[in-house]
């Protein structure tokens, strides 16, 4: 049997189009090993002590990494924290209890927070948020959260405006959109079935919303957490404006760094070597963070859809 | 029949807590849409009174000299274009690979698994990772690597987009094709595209709206530069760390360029995001 004349073309652009494929496969491991080797420097100096030391010095060349990893998690916890319950709640108005002709355009509203530029949240948050913050809100924070035994020690402090739970404020403004789109999705996979029955017997929108929706996309909703979470901890420039830039370890209150506005801040005044290579292999830490919790918060959407695919 | 009446208490307590909730989820929504009128309103009021012709006539100037911002803006035309220009097709190419080619093998799910993860990646990490291939090398910051670094970011966006798309094109549009004798790559480019193109373009457009406004990335690539240049082999001056700077200044008059390229910046990122919406909720035609 003779092959046909395009058979050529077409093995060509299949080929094309998986060169491109394996190209976007290798590029997450491509990232991973040219940081690796750009900060083999400190990786050899230090080891894995790197993650826990206390101590930034550049004139001593001294470098440990645990004040930008406590600010990147303190930031994206102070975000989740905030951030997952109003998300929640604007999910469910938009699923359960807005009228169909406002969705739409609400849903594009909320979706604008996200297009907003990173650069605007920093500097509006520095210009405008900070000052009110720090005036108005976090001298009573501080008030009433300070003489918690226990976890007091994080709230003391005078208030500055500037600083970690500003930060993980305008962070929870950022990833809002993100966990609410998951949030809308999933909630939207709940067959009406269910709810309707559930309606049926008698319960109110928010029994319905938490004995039947929230339990059958629970999944779901983790993985748009996680989601959430991953965006939250590699933001940059909002983070940078706001955060102090202080290698600081304290109250919440007071300015701190994260690694990634660290890496922002002092990258192009970094001259020598080491410093350089102690800011890279920053950046391998938080590339390796953010991967593990987008990876999970994939996965665990993915079982969602399979499930879902399995039952219906 | 007392006990089932609107005065039993059970009953009259879960109304209470439904109304509650219900209460503060419609508060949610005003929590969310506050910040985003609140943004804009500052930046139309602080940036907007900035906004003059000088603005896109002249280059940024020197403290306490008057100036626009006329070559951040090229730079950052330039850069975004070609950032565009390079990892549309790979983009595009891929994607078609992950709907068209993918139904079997390892690779077409592994792919979309990591896609879908740099999607959300930092794009600061990205940076870092231009400034170790590329410009460490290089050994001097330049536009071409601000322009890799966006088309980077880029890939991700389209090849999801594109992914989706042609996935949404009917197969039995697939099978006249084949049944009329046609090729598999004329099918894909001919007919597949077609079908799927304004979803395609929606796609392309979302990834202009996310790299124009990227800052972070920049800082290891192009740097900045006070100049108008249409040089990309040098560092190259562009809004987004203009602003940066600008705005970290304590010079009144960089503040006040620094809120007018905010605004610039924001209404572009704000109106490309409406149109792409705008395309693909139109009807294909």
């Amino acid at each position: 049997m003779k092959k046909p004349k395009h058979a050529f073309a077409d093995m060509l652009f299949r080929n094309a189009t998986r060169f491109f494929a394996f190209a976007v496969f290798c590029l997450l491991l491509a990232i991973l090993i040219s940081l690796a080797f750009g900060s083999t420097t400190t990786l050899h100096k230090y080891g894995l002590s790197f993650l826990w030391t206390n101590d930034w010095d550049p004139v001593n060349s001294q470098f440990g990494a645990l004040v930008p990893i406590f600010g990147t998690l303190a930031t994206s916890i102070v975000a989740l924290v905030i951030a997952v319950p109003v998300s929640f709640g604007i999910a469910m108005f938009l699923t359960e209890l807005s009228p169909a002709w406002l969705r739409r355009p609400l849903g594009i509203a909320i979706e604008m927070l996200a297009a907003i530029p990173s650069i605007i949240y920093g500097m509006w948050g520095l210009f405008i948020f900070a000052p009110l913050f720090q005036h108005y809100v976090e001298p009573y924070l501080i008030h009433a959260l300070s003489p918690i035994p226990g976890i007091g020690f994080m709230f003391k402090g005078p208030a500055f405006g500037i600083g970690v739970f500003t930060a993980g404020g305008i962070l929870a403004v950022m990833i809002i959109p993100f966990i609410t789109a998951v949030m809308r999705d999933v909630f939207e996979l709940v067959p009406s079935l269910l709810k309707e029955s559930a309606y049926g017997l008698g319960g109110t929108t928010w029994e319905v919303m938490c004995k039947v929706v929230l339990p059958y996309t629970r999944i779901g909703v983790i993985g748009g957490i996680m989601l959430g979470l991953g965006r939250a901890l590699g933001e940059t420039m909002a983070v940078t404006f706001v955060i102090g830039n202080a290698f600081r370890l304290g109250s919440l209150f007071q300015p701190g760094n994260s690694i990634a506005s660290a890496l922002a801040n002092q990258f192009a005044e970094a001259s020598d070597a080491t410093h350089r290579s102690a800011l890279i292999e920053l950046g391998l830490i938080l590339f390796l963070i953010t991967t593990i919790v987008l990876a999970l918060s994939k996965l665990l959407l993915l079982r969602l859809a399979k499930s879902e695919g399995a039952r219906s | 029949m007392s006990t089932l009446g609107m005065n039993n208490p059970i009953y009259r307590r879960r109304s209470r807590v439904n109304k509650a909730m219900l209460a503060l989820s419609f508060l949610a929504v005003v929590f969310g849409l506050f910040w985003l009128f609140w943004i804009i309103a500052t930046l139309l009021y602080k940036g907007g009174a900035q906004f003059t012709f000088t603005l896109f006539t002249q280059v940024t100037p020197p403290p306490g000299s008057p100036g626009g911002l006329i070559n951040a803006i090229v730079g950052s035309g330039l850069m975004a274009g070609v950032g565009t220009l390079i990892g549309t097709p790979v983009g595009i190419m891929a994607g078609t690979y992950l709907a068209e080619y993918g139904r079997r093998g390892w690779l077409a799910p592994a792919t979309r698994f990591i896609n879908d993860v740099l999607l959300s990646a930092p794009s600061i990490v990205v940076g870092l990772f231009i400034y170790t291939v590329y410009v460490a090398q290089a050994k001097h910051f330049s536009g071409w690597a601000g322009a890799i670094v966006l088309s980077v970011l880029v890939v991700p966006v389209v090849v999801r987009t594109t992914d989706d798309m042609l996935k949404l094109v009917p197969n039995s549009l697939r099978e006249a094709c084949a049944a009329l004798g046609c090729p598999e790559w004329k099918m894909i480019t001919l007919v597949c595209y077609r079908a799927a193109r304004s979803g395609i373009v929606t796609g392309v457009l979302l990834a202009i709206a996310r790299i124009v406004g990227e800052t972070a990335p920049l800082v290891f690539t192009a740097l900045n530069s006070q100049f108008m240049t249409w040089n990309m082999n040098a560092p190259m001056a562009n809004l987004p760390m203009t602003i940066y700077q600008y705005a970290m200044s304590p010079y009144d008059d960089w503040q006040h360029l620094a809120w007018a390229g905010a605004l610039l910046i924001t209404l572009v990122v704000l109106v490309v995001n409406i149109v792409a919406r705008a395309l693909f909720s139109r009807p294909n035609v």
